[in-house]
Parts: structure tokens; C-alpha cells; sequence
């Protein structure tokens, strides 16, 4: 079974992220890059199910800009069997159509059965892309699940929507998103790290997957305008002596917060 | 055959299995009222009943479009989409507003995938300007603010539930009833649904005006109740720390922060959280934000602007028991 996992660098949630005031893009000088947790994850699930999937091979897919190269070899630290990067200075400032065309046209030059996509980046402001990337591909989506049951060319698993908690199940070849709920992904150990340097890494131009990022016959969202609030900063700060419940509702009762 | 205004925006309005419309419709059709004609959209065998346009009238749609798919109730996704299409091919609206929820996204993925059109998601604001419209975003936990628009066309945009106040003005609606032809494309299907209970009358957690949050300093599922027991005092929602969702103390829809809901109510109240960066993504563009918190280094304290260092289990029962007797 071709798993395919969608995996994406992020600025380092633990750091102050920051935004170019001109372009609008994330200033990737401010902050550690590093891969998006859920991805990893994604990841983990793939390399958690490979040994009783027949055949499993794991693909790594990824558009992220040349740089990422060193963070996108973790994954294959944490034991994915080849990595597939999109990097093309055209396609930095990409818009989710854009990314979601580039992304797809990957996968299916890659081949896939299942593809493993997380419920949420923590940069974008997404949670789209495996949706666009199903429709796509003219393939079923079960998104945001909790539990997932892969079993022979059918998966099934539970969906955690706003409502309740559904059971879905989908004929493969699918997506599907991930949420939080899953297990961490592993640390690579030295053997992984080794081992990552031998497996394949093909790099890949919007060229090569016959896209052009410049063509004006599809809309495009762009940034028309970017602006900074200002910080926060910290108010009273009281130490506990015995009567600070009071205090505090004297404070809630004054501001008519209470 | 009824002809739609020229600023007609289609909003897509989700219906509960019984047919009452889901909580982010007011606010949708708010926003669309704002920029031009709101045309709803009813999908479901549910939302076919002439309560539920009569619902969508009175808070603020002018036209009401409603559609019962093919594989409407049993599969994800993909039948409200071609319901969605029918809708947009006979409205051409200025632009498509879903609810940014779990299914509002999906649905509104495949569409903008399906007819190529320009997508934003998560927009806490909308207008118009001379082009046409823009969505307003709030970004990296409300840090930068960002306004986009498409190059051309109709914008798909998902709305952050809560984010909007403006509510339109009652109108008695003209329905039409959608014939929708199937894409025939693959779906998932849906096997069975349990809808969570309703626990509480507690107000719900996105767009409320007072929040009281639990973390991991909580220290058990029984101790948590605690929060509840302020939040009630207060009339406010509940919420928690990814620690406390994760330790199974409260369901995930609880989650405030980078990874779950974003709230920016007048009141925060954040207990034994210790405000990792993750966590005040979520809630740091509240109006007024209080920690009670007993690590005086904790994080939290940074952007409070009421912080008690102190054990929350002798603060909290203090502030409960003062703000009660008060209210005699
Ligand atoms: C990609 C990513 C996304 C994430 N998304 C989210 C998210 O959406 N939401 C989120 O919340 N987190 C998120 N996190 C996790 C985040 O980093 C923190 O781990 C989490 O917020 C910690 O929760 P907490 O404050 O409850 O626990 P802790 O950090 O353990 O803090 C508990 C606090 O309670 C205090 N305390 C203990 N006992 C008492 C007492 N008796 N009285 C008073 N105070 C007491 C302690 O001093 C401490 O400060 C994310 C992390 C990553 C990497
Ligand atoms: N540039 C990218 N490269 C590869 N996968 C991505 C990329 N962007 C998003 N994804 C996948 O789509 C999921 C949801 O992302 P988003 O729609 O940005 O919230 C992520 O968790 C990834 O699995």
C-alpha cells in the first residue's frame, strides 16, 4: 500500500512568529523552522500501521521552500521510506488553490492509496487542504479523526465534528485528516538518522508537475494589507495573603465584569 | 423564475439533524447583510420544511434556497457541495460564506477546489471596497491582522464562529427549491452519529462574553469542577488547556489556543494554566484577562492584567464565596 503523508515546515509554535509587514509572508528569519507537529503525528500513524499493511511504502510530500531540506530529513529520520519536496521560489506566497494544485499533482505523480494529512497547520490558517486536495484527486475525504481502522482497502474511524462524535468509513483510494488526539511522532533514534541518508529525496519545480504558478486565468487569493497589534502588557499582580479571592472579586465587581 | 440581486452573498447555513439552524448562522448572515443581499442556503431533508426558511427570514436571509441531495444524510461532504454549486450557478453572488467548523471547511475545500475559486478561511471580518470584497483575518494568535481578496471572481470564505457581532435585520423570505445534480464524486460515507449532549445551559464557548479556563494545575477530573463552579458565578463558558483535554478532564471542544477554539471574550479567567505561547494564541485579544496562577513566573502573568500568585484551591473557593454573597 503507497501511504502518502503530507507533512509541512512551520515556524517554531515555542518562538515569537512573525509576519513581514511588506509581503505579508512569515518572516522565516524570526523563528525556528520546524516540522508541524500534527504532520508528525500524521507521520507516526503511517509508521505505527506500516508493519501490518502489506507492502507499506511511506512518501513524505511536501512543498516547502529549498531551505527546509534539513527539516524535512527528520521525517525520514523518524523512519518514512523517501521524500518527495516541492521547493520553487515561484511558488513562496502560494495560496491555498495554488498549494493545493501543486499538492495533488504530487501525490498523483507519486501514486498513492492513502493519503495522511493533519486536521490543522499551526501557521496557516487553514484546515482546507486535504479537502481541496481529495477533491482534486475525485477522491473520498474523511477529515478531523480522532481513530482510525485501515484494513485491507477500506478505512473507517471516528470524526470529531462540532455536533458529536460520527463513525465514517471511506473505500481507498482516500484522504484523510488527523487530529491532535493521536500520539506524538516518535524522536529519530542515531540508527534512523543513519539510515536517512541513503533514502531517496527527489526535489521537484512546479515545472516538473506541468503547474504554472504566474497563470492569471485562475483567481488567487492575495494580501492587500498586513498590520501589527500592539503587545500586550501586564497589569496587577498580586500575591496571595490570605484575602486575594476578595480582591479579585473586588476587582471583577469594579470593572462590571462580575 | 426568481432573478437574485446583483450583490446577492450565499451563505451556506448548517441545520442540526432535527432541523434548527446551527448557532454560526446569525453571525454569517450578519456579516453577508453587511456587504449586500444575504441568500441562504438549507440543506437537508430538515431544512426542505417551511420552518426553516422562516427561521433563516428572521435572521436576516432575503432569499432562501433549499436542496435535499442525493446521499444528503449518509455521506460527507461531497452532496452539499453539489448542492452548493446548484446554488452559486443560479445565484452568481458577490462571494460564498460557510461557517469555518470542521464540516463548514471541508465543504468549503472541495468547492473552491471544484470551481477554482479563490479561498479564505478563518476571517473574523468582512467588506467591500471599490473591487469588491475582503476578508479580514486575525493571525498568529491576533498578533498581525491580514485582509485578503481574490484577483477575480466570487471569494469562498469561511467565517470564525463568534467572531461576528452585526446581526441583519428580519426579512420574510422567498424560497425556491434547488434540483441539484450529483457530481457522482466519491465521498466518505458516515456510519453513525452520536450527538454530544448538551450538558449544560452554560453559554457556549465561541463568541462568549466570559470565559473561565482550567489547566493542568486542576490536577484531576473531580477538582476540575471547580471551573465550572466559577464559571456558573459568572455566567460564563468553559474552557481548558490542551493539558487538561489531554488528561480527558474535559471533551475536546473545550480546547482554547493555536490548535483549538480562539475566543476573545471581555473576560478571561485562566486557572492553573501557565499561558504557553500555544495557549495565548487562543485567547491573549481578550478584553480583560485574569490568572490565578501559584508559579509567579508562570507565563500567563505576562499579559494579565489581574494575576494572583496563589493556589487556586483556597483563591477560587474565596472568589466564589465573595462574589456570591455580594449578588445577595
Ligand atoms: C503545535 C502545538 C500546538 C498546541 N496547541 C495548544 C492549544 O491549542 N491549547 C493549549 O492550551 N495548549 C496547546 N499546546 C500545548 C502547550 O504548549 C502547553 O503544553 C499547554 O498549554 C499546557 O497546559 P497547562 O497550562 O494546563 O499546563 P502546564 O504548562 O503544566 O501548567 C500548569 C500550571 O498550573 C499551575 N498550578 C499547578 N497547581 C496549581 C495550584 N494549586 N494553584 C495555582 N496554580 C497551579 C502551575 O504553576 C503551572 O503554571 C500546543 C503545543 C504545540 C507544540
Ligand atoms: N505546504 C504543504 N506541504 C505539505 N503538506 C501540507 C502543506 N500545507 C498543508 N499541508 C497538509 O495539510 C494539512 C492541513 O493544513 P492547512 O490546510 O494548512 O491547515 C497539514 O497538516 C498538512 O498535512
Amino acid at each position: 500500500m503507497k501511504i502518502v503523508v503530507l507533512m509541512k515546515e512551520v515556524p517554531d509554535t515555542y518562538g515569537e512568529r512573525k509576519l513581514n509587514l511588506e509581503t505579508g509572508l512569515a518572516d522565516r528569519g524570526a523563528s525556528d523552522a520546524v516540522l508541524d507537529e500534527i504532520g508528525e503525528r500524521a507521520l507516526e500513524l503511517a509508521l505505527s500501521r506500516a508493519a501490518s499493511i502489506d507492502n507499506a511504502e511511506i512518501t513524505v510530500v511536501s512543498m516547502a521552500p529549498e531551505t527546509a531540506t534539513t527539516t524535512l530529513r527528520k521525517a525520514l529520520a523518524m523512519g518514512a521510506d523517501r521524500l518527495v519536496h516541492i521547493a520553487d521560489v515561484n511558488l513562496v506566497g502560494a495560496d491555498l488553490g495554488l498549494t493545493a494544485e501543486v499538492l495533488a499533482a504530487a501525490i498523483r505523480r507519486t501514486g498513492f492509496d492513502l493519503v495522511i494529512a493533519g486536521n490543522l497547520s499551526t501557521d496557516g490558517y487553514g484546515g482546507v487542504l486535504p479537502a481541496m486536495i481529495a477533491e482534486l484527486l475525485g477522491v473520498p475525504y474523511a477529515s478531523a479523526l480522532a481513530s482510525v481502522d485501515i484494513a485491507g482497502d477500506r478505512i473507517s474511524g471516528t470524526r470529531e465534528t462540532d455536533g458529536g462524535v460520527m463513525t465514517v468509513a471511506a473505500a481507498l483510494p482516500a484522504v484523510i485528516s488527523i487530529t491532535e488526539r493521536f500520539p506524538a511522532g516518535r524522536f529519530p533514534n542515531f540508527k534512523g538518522i543513519m539510515a536517512a541518508k541513503k533514502k531517496p529525496v527527489e526535489t521537484l519545480t512546479a515545472a516538473d508537475l506541468d503547474i504554472d504558478p504566474e497563470a492569471l486565468d485562475t483567481p488567487r487569493s492575495i494580501m492587500l494589507a498586513v498590520s501589527e497589534r500592539p503587545a500586550r502588557a501586564a497589569g496587577t499582580k498580586i500575591v496571595d495573603e490570605g484575602d486575594a479571592g476578595e480582591k479579585l472579586a473586588e476587582f471583577l465587581i469594579q470593572n462590571r465584569l462580575a | 423564475m426568481t432573478t437574485f440581486p446583483k450583490d446577492s452573498i450565499l451563505v451556506l447555513i448548517e441545520t442540526t439533524p432535527s432541523g434548527e439552524l446551527a448557532r454560526s448562522a446569525a453571525g454569517l448572515l450578519g456579516a453577508a447583510a453587511r456587504v449586500g443581499t444575504p441568500v441562504a442556503l438549507l440543506v437537508g431533508e430538515s431544512a426542505t420544511a417551511a420552518a426553516a426558511s422562516e427561521a433563516a427570514g428572521a435572521i436576516g436571509a432575503k432569499h432562501v434556497l433549499t436542496a435535499d441531495p442525493e446521499g444528503g444524510a449518509s455521506q460527507l461532504a461531497v452532496p452539499v457541495v453539489d448542492a452548493l454549486a446548484a446554488a452559486a450557478a443560479l445565484v452568481h453572488p458577490d462571494a460564498i460564506l460557510l461557517s469555518n467548523s470542521v464540516n463548514g471547511r471541508d465543504v468549503a475545500g472541495r468547492f473552491a477546489a471544484r470551481t477554482r475559486s479563490a479561498l479564505a478561511v478563518d476571517a473574523v471580518g468582512i467588506s467591500r471596497d471599490e473591487e469588491g470584497i475582503v476578508a479580514h483575518h486575525s493571525v498568529y494568535g491576533g498578533a498581525y491582522s491580514v485582509d485578503c481578496a481574490p484577483t477575480f471572481g466570487a471569494p469562498v470564505i469561511t467565517v470564525r464562529e463568534g467572531s461576528i457581532d452585526d446581526r441583519a435585520e428580519a426579512a420574510s423570505p422567498e424560497t425556491t427549491a434547488l434540483d441539484v445534480p450529483p457530481s457522482g464524486v466519491p465521498a466518505a460515507s458516515i456510519q453513525s452519529f452520536e450527538a454530544q449532549a448538551v450538558v449544560s445551559n452554560r453559554p457556549e464557548l465561541r463568541g462568549a462574553a466570559k470565559v473561565v479556563a482550567g489547566g493542568r494545575g486542576l490536577t484531576s477530573q473531580e477538582q476540575f469542577a471547580l471551573v465550572d463552579q466559577l464559571a456558573d458565578v459568572l455566567g460564563a463558558a468553559v474552557g481548558a488547556s490542551r493539558a487538561a483535554v489531554d488528561a480527558g478532564w474535559v471533551p475536546n471542544s473545550y480546547q482554547v489556543g493555536q490548535t483549538g477554539i480562539s475566543v476573545s471574550p471581555q473576560l478571561y479567567v485562566a486557572l492553573g494554566v501557565s499561558g504557553a505561547i500555544q495557549h495565548r494564541a487562543g485567547m491573549q485579544t481578550a478584553k480583560t484577562i485574569v490568572a490565578i496562577n501559584k508559579d509567579p513566573d508562570a507565563p500567563i502573568f505576562e499579559i494579565a492584567d489581574f494575576g494572583v500568585v496563589g493556589d487556586l484551591f483556597d483563591v477560587v473557593p474565596q472568589l466564589i464565596a465573595s462574589l456570591s454573597a455580594r449578588k445577595e
